[in-house]
């Protein structure tokens, strides 16, 4: 890690400082002129690039609402809008898993990843066209894949609908080139440590294509393709969503807060035994299922070990954060990143425990499962994108968010929007489990007891959509400012700086506002 | 770490090690499995009904599995009178097992509701036959048509009770035809034979049995 940075106001600096400038800066902040020189070429390598990814991650988060709270009105008004094909739960609810999950979260992790490799690598981004191009040709293939799930053309397994032939190709292509352009920044680079993020990015872009090939063999058949299917589906998630997540989580967090991370040799055990156990976990999503009985049990039993890589990574998190939790007021990337850090020990946990056969006998086939892949894919994955937005994207344009009451709306909205979400859904699956596993009760008990908690998901998808439209708006003000531009009032908390050390908190003179 | 080869082979080999265990050696493993005399492969018209059944997503809310009779209740439910096993797949390709039952299980629905009237009319509108039901109604797999535009030939389906539409004739589709023979095809009861058996004994017992 270099020295840390001062807070959010970062002063122009995506590249438009003069020389002097750069030296007085980089005074004022204790940093040698050389390093803030290196970082400044850094961010300017990748700007355009992280934008245009930003902005289309944005408008598949957007439209990844709408199918999300059509599908979920549907499950309790099943009446609701039935008349087109394309409208039907099964197409809009896989509609809305594609755009979310390829469509934003892999769009603004790559965007992400993208800013933080040159800055890791102390290098510019190598071939940042061939990224521009792949991160376009890669969207390209979602919304292929999407329009055609939407008129009826599917490959059929889940997570892995988007037809091999048509939508493939463009995933293919578009992520490789990305993937380019990222080994070519590391190949070239002058920082001879690879900090740990770069560790989960470099894995990211290796295994995905591993995965995607495996689970796209065409020639599978039977019980066998559903291995291939919840081997990637499952991996998907830790490989290529949470590996990116988790890389930027250990940036973010020790940047902000101005100290290193906790432990570097709990990030080297966390990382490789993620991949050890992490990998073999996909079976558990199937069981009691038609398999050979070991292969289940391997993955229940990796589903266990899991604890390994979680507890890992989760101390070395959250001790980097102890002791300087008051940072989380100031900073909101702090706060989005180390609530998403949260969510992921939670989640992992939680996923541990459902592995097992006596709590999967009550939640497998039911919403407990949707619940937890929204902790997951929302309270964890999301939430460190939009912390990792709300640090790159000023220092894209080159200043400041516009209005510090819209980054406010945007946190409240989205974390009361999820907690409404994941508690209601949870519920609901726990009482449909219940209902399932008890012999004497019709089928119909089991769905009229969840049908409460399918409202209070309605409910808590809708608040996240309004949520996601005041960041979508607040971006678009963001990204229309003039560069360089600074908002009239201070914005975040009055722009105080995060840089936090026992001495400034007791120096700091008290404020009214806060 | 400093190296990068480090970090890009052991990230390589790890996930190759996992596909080996997870996919290559169960694929190695279970190209023995026999379908059973006892199963047919789907007709022409089945296939297409079961890609309805994909197009439409049916699988997310509906599974096509039974498990372990000690460690569940779907016999007990009627889902079937025993756990199915690989060779009762042999034909699907992707598999449908599922993993939501928003909808209960469809692998022996075949078996429980031979009626293809039924099913017709559960398509167009689930809640004249089951008003407790949250499945979406499928009105796009017909043609809603005034009586007089009925053709010969034309598979009326009668929609009962207070929700039928005075005046409208449905007719079902190509699609919902098929989707119904592809249901109705959906029996996995026959006995297991010794092939299936004796897969499950080299694998160490049924899955999900303590």
């Amino acid at each position: 890690m270099t020295a840390p940075v001062a807070g959010h106001a970062p002063a122009g600096e995506a590249g438009t400082l003069g020389r002097e400038n750069v030296r007085a800066v980089a005074a004022a902040r204790g940093l040698a002129p050389e390093d803030l020189e290196i970082r400044l070429r850094a961010d300017a390598s990748s700007a355009l690039v992280v934008l245009v990814l930003f902005s289309v991650a944005i408008a598949w988060l957007l439209i990844g609402s709408i199918f999300g709270d059509i599908a979920s009105l549907k499950l309790h008004w099943p009446d609701f809008l039935t008349r087109q094909g394309w409208l039907t739960f099964g197409r809009v609810r896989t509609a809305h898993l594609h755009a979310v999950n390829y469509g934003w979260a892999t769009a603004a992790l790559i965007g992400t990843s993208v800013w933080l490799l040159p800055r890791l690598m102390h290098n510019e981004l190598k071939a940042p066209l061939v990224a521009l191009a792949g991160g376009v040709l890669f969207t390209l293939g979602i919304a292929v894949g999407i329009i055609g799930v939407l008129a009826g053309y599917t490959d059929g397994m889940e997570w892995l609908e988007a037809n091999r032939y048509t939508a493939g190709p463009l995933l293919v292509v578009g992520g490789g080139l990305v993937g380019l352009s990222l080994f070519l920044t590391v190949a070239a680079r002058r920082a001879e440590h690879l900090y740990v993020s770069a560790w989960y990015i470099l894995g990211a872009f290796i295994w995905f294509p591993m995965l995607y090939v495996t689970g796209k063999w065409p020639t599978w058949t039977g019980v066998e393709s559903a291995a291939a299917n919840w081997f990637f589906a499952h991996n998907v998630l830790g490989f290529w969503l949470t590996a990116m997540s988790v890389g930027a989580a250990y940036y973010f967090i020790p940047k902000v807060l101005g100290r290193p991370i906790y432990s570097y040799q709990l990030s080297v055990v966390g990382f490789w035994s993620l991949a050890m156990f992490y990998s073999l976990n996909g079976m558990h999503h199937l069981v009691g299922g038609p398999l050979p009985t070991w292969m289940i049990t391997t993955s229940i039993v990796a589903s266990v070990f899991m604890f390994i890589p979680v507890v890992a990574t989760g101390i070395n998190l959250h001790m980097t954060v102890v002791g300087r939790f008051g940072a989380l007021r100031y900073s909101p990337t702090l706060r989005f990143v180390v609530l998403g850090a949260i969510a992921y020990t939670a989640v992992s946990l939680q996923g541990s425990f459902t592995a097992l056969r006596e709590v999967n006998r009550v939640t497998h086939f039911t919403h407990w499962t949707v619940a937890h892949s929204h902790v997951g894919g929302y309270a964890f994955v999301t939430f460190v994108a939009f912390g990792a937005m709300y640090y790159i994207v000023p220092r894209v344009v080159g200043h400041e968010w516009p209005s510090a009451r819209l980054v406010r709306w945007h946190f409240n909205t989205v974390l009361a929007g999820i907690a409404i979400y994941v508690i209601s859904l949870t519920w609901a699956g726990v009482a449909q489990g219940l209902a399932l596993l008890d012999a004497r009760l019709p089928f119909q008990v089991s769905v009229e007891r969840s049908v409460p908690g399918l409202y209070g998901r309605s409910l808590g998808g809708l608040i996240l959509t309004i949520g996601h439209v005041i960041f979508a708006w607040h971006f678009w003000r963001m990204i229309r400012m003039p560069t360089g531009a600074q908002p009239t009032r201070p914005p975040l908390h009055e722009a105080q700086p995060v840089l936090y050390t026992d001495e400034a908190e007791a120096a700091r003179p008290r404020q009214g506002a806060v | 770490m400093t190296r990068i080869s480090l970090i890009a082979l052991g990230a390589f080999a790890i996930m190759a090690g996992a596909i080996c265990i997870l996919v290559l050696v169960p694929q190695a493993l279970l190209s023995d499995v026999q379908p059973p005399p006892q199963l047919a492969p789907y007709t022409e018209r089945q296939l297409v009904g079961r890609r309805v059944y994909m197009a439409n997503g049916c699988v997310y809310c509906h599974s096509q599995q039974v498990r372990d009779p000690a460690f569940t209740t779907d016999v007990d439910r009627g889902w079937g009178s025993r756990a199915t096993v690989p060779a009762d797949y042999a034909y699907d390709r992707p598999h449908l097992l599922g993993t939501m039952r928003t909808g209960p299980d469809l692998i022996n629905v075949g078996q429980r509701l031979p009626d293809a009237d039924w099913h017709l009319i559960h398509l167009y509108d689930p809640r004249s036959v089951v008003d407790w039901s949250l499945m979406p109604a499928f009105p796009f797999l017909f043609e809603e048509k005034s009586p007089n535009e009925v053709r010969p030939g034309d598979r009326v389906v009668r929609i009962p009770g207070p929700r039928a539409r005075r005046g409208v004739a449905v007719v079902a589709k190509p699609e919902a035809i098929a989707l119904v023979d592809y249901l109705i095809s959906l029996k996995r009861q026959y006995p297991v034979a010794d092939t299936a058996a004796g897969m499950r004994t080299a694998f160490g017992g049924r899955n999900g049995a303590h």
